[in-house]
């Protein structure tokens, strides 16, 4: 067990508890942040499994890759997050209408 | 159905969905256990091909030469993003006081050098970590620390000096991959003895327009009348 594969795993659990978080909470700007867990728990698996080169420099293009995908998270968040505030200034409510979900959580 | 009937049945699936979601976690971490400890992957190619890129820090390397397509079109993702969010409204904007003089020599000093990190972080990015994205992250906090300390500039400037920078980058990518179409016979191929140079000229614009996009996301929407 290195700690590469710690890091790799520790991502594979930021993901699901990510999408534990989406599922279960209503509020959307919980949903947005468990969004962006999940991201997270991605790019530390991406860049763990990288790391694995015996020469010990990491593979630069998983490197790439996360730096370009931390960019689009970013931007996708920022919609979200304005998509969210457009929701709450027309509705009033920060969730939306659902009857019947049996999953969600109240707050 | 009454209330503890209802509290009884989520509470039950709930624990239903903690156990599909364990399993796939388990799932996910036997498929990460199950990979070679070491893995070449593409380090080997990246080295040999490093001295044609025109930088030695094999991700600038990556990001901006050999997957070249990516970071152009994350440009494009940038932009339409902050299309999205100003087509949702106007900005508010974020105050309309004068800064506390404390907050506001703060703010005047860390500001020049944010610009500066910025530059440098470009400039180092050929051949150390550092680069386009993490210039235009700086300079980005630098703009939204203007914005949340109330600082104005004192001149008011009309909305389109703005558009021409976001689209600075992108317009920048696209215009040098189509000029070197003749030459290469491939969109976004670099001569290796220029490619250093186009590199940092993409990136310097590619900067800019990182920069003022994630601070114009950072506002919410579209410019005003009185922005």
């Amino acid at each position: 067990m290195n700690s590469l594969l710690l890091y790799a795993l520790a991502g594979v659990g930021l993901f699901t508890l990510g999408l534990y978080a989406l599922i279960v909470h209503a509020h959307l700007l919980r949903k947005i942040l468990a969004i962006n867990v999940m991201g997270s728990g991605v790019f530390l698996v991406l860049v763990a499994l990288g790391g694995r080169t015996p020469g010990g420099a990491p593979d630069p293009v998983p490197h790439a890759m996360v730096i370009t995908g931390i960019v689009v998270a970013v931007s996708a968040t920022a919609l979200a997050l304005a998509l969210l505030l457009r929701v709450q200034a027309k509705t009033g409510r920060t969730r939306f209408p659902e009857q019947g979900n049996i999953i969600l959580k109240e707050y | 159905m009454n209330i503890a009937d209802r509290r009884w049945l989520s509470l039950a699936f709930r624990w239903l969905l903690r156990l599909l979601l364990l399993l796939l976690a388990g799932g996910l971490a036997y498929a990460v256990l199950s990979l070679p400890d070491q893995a070449v992957g593409l380090t080997n190619r990246v080295a040999a091909n490093l001295e044609t890129s025109g930088v030695s820090n094999p991700v600038t390397a990556v990001l901006l030469n050999f997957r070249g397509y990516d970071t152009l079109l994350e440009m494009a993702v940038l932009l339409v993003a902050l299309l999205g969010v100003w087509s949702l409204g106007i900005a508010v904007v974020p105050c309309r006081v004068d800064p506390e003089p404390v907050l506001s020599m703060l703010v005047g000093g860390l500001v020049p050098m944010m610009i500066l990190m910025a530059g440098y972080l470009l400039w180092v990015g050929a051949d150390a970590p550092g680069g386009a994205f993490q210039a235009g992250s700086v300079l980005a906090a630098s703009g939204i620390l203007l914005l949340l300390s109330c600082k104005r500039l004192p001149v008011r400037l009309p909305v389109w000096p703005l558009r021409l920078v976001l689209i600075l980058g992108l317009a920048t990518f696209v215009t040098v991959g189509a000029a070197l179409l003749p030459v290469n016979g491939f969109f976004l191929q670099y001569p290796p003895g220029l490619a250093g140079a186009l590199i940092l000229f993409i990136e310097a614009a590619a900067t800019l327009s990182i920069g003022v996009t994630l601070a114009a996301l950072f506002l919410g929407g579209r410019p005003g009348p009185d922005a």
